[in-house]
């Protein structure tokens, strides 16, 4: 409120009122709801963005905040409620850009030439001169000194600069004016100056009737640029309000469950006595018979340092036949079943050099041990020999599991391997690591849901690639592992 | 980066500069107008099938139906085209749409390009024997004349490979429809964003290759003055080969149209090159593949150092 005395406040309200209606929302959503067949991503969402707002947009891995953007910027249909752009039809015609946080450039492409692909009606011999000029000028509006030749392959530029010109696109007028930038990690590969440079940007742009949707894990920029923060919490908004009502502390809390437990954790703080079986150069280390968790928010480097630790560990053809790890995917189709063989075949791959007789498999053996961890693991089905595709996920997951645990190995991976497993296997799973955990297996278990992470023995929290904290017992909590997932520090 | 990383065309053009040194210092006699005609000549539908292979691989596609669709090609060319104009033209015009439409099923069904175009070269081969059984037919007097033009300063296999060059360089890397197209390789995602139809650029990307396949088949005839069912079955291998020898890549939408053109004369005068050794013929294909091997072991030496710094 600027009301200043309190004879004209009235007035003044009333004139505030009417300047929000003429200023009429770029886009409002009414109780937007997006499902992916059970799953509901995004659960009746209420939100209008007018111009000279910045919206901060935070929360945690699967808060909903990536299918929220792609339900603005037109990607997504809604499941159910309403998506309106005032003024226009889609959301192209209302000036909506979106930047990813994975670079949607074309590598292969110019500078200059990527702006053509997203500029359709660029017409005439000289297009290339034209298009070269419009990104030069949006980039020495954000970047003053960037120094990016609009000729250069994207190819050859340093990841930086690429977000830089990503940036530069979402801004630069193609056809119609940018009106709602989303910004989705954009300072993620930017260096501090260049990110303050960004910040600025977004604050003359939004002083100047644009708006901004900014989402990002450094609090600091956050609280720094936007007029109001929007906290997601399971597909639902749970708080929106002017940022200056917000506290570091309140925000991260609004994103946590409130939990109070602990006393799991506390339980299991032990032995950590072990001798450790696992140090690599990233800090990453683990004790003989722990449950070691990685966290933070998704893609900061988890998965690639599992992989690297793995690969370094397991792909030598001199390693002879007793593997030191053993890999749990979480990427089921991907990196996990062999989709054409049975499920009997799916298990006993990693134990086939148990089950040989000079080089020939023991049929007979091989099917014990696959019966003996089918009754152990619990697989729901009747016959080892149906395929595996004829399993629900969660079996298929178990599956995976009982193709690792079977092993010999004393290591075992396990990349985010609970996706899209219910709640009742996870039980059993968990039991199952406790307890071969206790005869001396390692696990190193990466995993999105804060939650799983919190039964470990110790986390290491990932940020930008690198660790940023170790949490042991006591420290466990959703707090601390959100506390360290997210830059607290001011962005300056 | 590296200098070679950087100018990918350099590399592809020393090649050709090294083999082309090489034979002249074997036979000198081919330092002559009627020299090069000779030695260049059945580069000229090389070139332009190479160009078609080239469009399909721009949009991370591969085709394995250019060697058969070639020979249709010459067949109709040597055939209808000669007896019944307009009925050949029609029929070729007809091969160009079926082309197109083979990209956008490609794209909308997600289906294996390699899979799509080997199943087509059986038809398009059963086709050609159909309209051929026999080796035969007549090239077009016009064509034939076209073919055999003698231009002043420069023989026809030297103007023509210019030619193509210039063109499909205009065409793909100058103008803005051709960036597009590049962009389908590079980030076909990306495209998505901006609006842009992947399944209609993709149509256009083979229609663009059926329309130089097209082209090369009746080069081919010109050169040749007859056709047959099998004429020109090497032609898929050859093609895929000089892409990549012009410093193209499977991926990623990085093609170099001049380049293709360089690499389908490179691989020509490989050729010419082994005859002159007096290689027993045996050996000249083999000796082929080696020559094609080394060059390729080049570039990657060379792309791996611009890695490294």
């Amino acid at each position: 409120m600027r009301a200043g005395k309190p004879a004209c406040a009235p007035f003044l309200e009333y004139e505030a009122r009417m300047s929000e209606q003429e200023s009429a929302p770029i886009v409002s959503l009414t109780d937007a709801a997006k499902h992916f067949g059970p799953v509901r991503a995004l659960d009746g969402v209420s939100l209008s963005v007018r111009p000279g707002d910045c919206l901060g947009l935070v929360g945690h891995n699967g808060a909903g905040k990536s299918t929220l953007v792609y339900l603005i910027n037109g990607g997504l249909a809604p499941s159910s409620g309403e998506i309106a752009f005032p003024g226009a039809t889609e959301a192209a015609d209302a000036g909506v850009r979106s930047v990813f946080q994975e670079l949607s450039l074309c590598p292969n492409l110019t500078v200059a030439e990527n702006l053509r692909v997203s500029l359709r009606d660029m017409k005439g011999a000289s297009w290339r001169r034209t298009a070269g000029d419009i990104i030069t000028k949006s980039l020495d509006q954000i970047f003053p000194g960037h120094g990016i030749d609009p000729n250069a392959e994207i190819d050859s530029l340093p990841i930086a600069e690429r977000q830089m010109v990503e940036i530069a696109i979402g801004f630069a007028p193609r056809g119609t004016k940018a009106r709602l930038v989303i910004l989705d990690e954009p300072t993620s590969s930017l260096d501090a100056g260049i990110a303050e440079q960004l910040l600025t940007h977004i604050k003359k742009f939004c002083a100047d009737g644009g708006a901004v949707i900014f989402i990002s894990h450094m609090l600091g920029e956050v609280f720094e640029v936007a007029s109001r923060i929007i906290v997601l919490k399971d597909g639902g908004i749970v708080a929106e309000r002017p940022t200056a009502e917000f506290t570091r502390r309140g925000l991260v809390e609004a994103m946590g469950h409130v939990a109070a437990e602990g006393t799991e954790a506390a339980a299991s703080a032990q032995r950590h006595t072990g001798e450790i079986v696992i140090q690599t150069e990233q800090g990453l280390t683990a004790r003989k018979g722990e449950i070691v968790g990685l966290s933070g928010l998704a893609g900061h480097g988890q998965a690639a340092a599992l992989a690297k630790l793995y690969l370094s560990s397991s792909s030598n053809w001199r390693a002879g036949h007793r593997p030191k790890c053993v890999f749990v995917a979480g990427d089921r189709p991907r990196d996990g079943v062999l989709p054409l063989w049975s499920i009997l075949f799916n298990m006993s791959i990693s134990l086939l050099r148990q089950v040989d007789a000079w080089g020939w498999i023991d049929r007979k053996a091989e099917r014990a041990k696959s019966e003996e961890w089918k009754r152990r693991i619990g697989i729901r089905t009747d016959d080892v020999e149906n395929p595996v595709l004829s399993l629900s996920g969660g079996n298929q997951q178990k599956v995976l599991f009982a193709r690792a645990l079977a092993s010999t190995a004393p290591v075992v991976i396990m990349d985010d391997p609970m996706r899209g497993v219910d709640v009742g296997t996870k039980q059993d799973v968990y039991a199952m690591l406790r307890e071969e955990a206790s005869k001396g297996r390692t696990f190193l278990w990466y995993s999105t849901e804060t939650e799983e992470v919190c039964q470990c023995d110790r986390v290491f929290v990932f940020r930008n690639g690198e660790i940023s904290a170790e949490l042991t017992p006591p420290n466990i909590t959703e707090e601390r592992i959100l506390e360290a997932s997210f830059h607290m520090q001011e962005a300056s | 980066m590296s200098f070679f990383s950087r100018h990918r065309i350099l590399l592809p053009v020393i090649s050709l500069a090294v083999l082309l040194a090489a034979t002249f210092y074997m036979q000198p006699r081919a330092m002559s107008y009627f020299g090069l005609n000779l030695l260049f000549n059945l580069a000229v539908p090389i070139a332009l099938a190479t160009i078609a292979q080239m469009m399909i691989i721009m949009v991370n596609d591969i085709d394995l139906s250019v060697g058969a669709f070639v020979s249709l090609v010459a067949c109709i060319t040597a055939t209808y085209l000669n007896d019944s104009p307009m009925i050949g033209i029609l029929m070729l015009v007809a091969l160009i749409v079926t082309y197109a439409a083979m990209g956008a099923v490609i794209d909308a069904l997600e289906l294996p390009a390699i899979v799509v175009t080997l199943g087509m070269s059986f038809v398009w081969g059963g086709l050609a024997l159909f309209i051929l059984p026999s080796p035969g037919g007549a090239s077009p007097g016009w064509l034939r004349t076209l073919m055999t033009v003698k231009p002043p300063f420069m023989p026809m296999a030297v103007v023509a490979s210019i030619l193509i060059a210039i063109v499909t360089h205009l065409l793909i890397i100058r103008s803005g429809f051709g960036t597009v197209l590049r962009g389908v390789g590079g980030n076909s995602r990306a495209l998505t964003r901006a609006g842009l139809s992947v399944t209609r650029l993709k149509a256009w990307a083979y229609g663009l290759a059926g329309l130089f396949g097209v082209l090369a088949g009746m080069a081919l005839v010109g050169l040749t003055t007859a056709a047959d069912a099998n004429i020109a079955l090497r032609y898929t291998l050859l093609s895929i080969a000089g892409v990549i020898l012009g410093g193209g890549e499977f991926t990623g939408g990085k093609v170099s149209p001049t380049g293709a053109v360089i690499g389908a004369l490179t691989l020509t005068l490989a050729a010419s090159f082994l005859s002159f050794l007096r290689l027993s013929p045996d050996w000249q294909i083999g000796s082929q593949g080696a020559i094609l091997i080394l060059v390729l072991t080049a570039r990657l030496i060379f792309s791996r150092k611009g890695a490294a710094t």
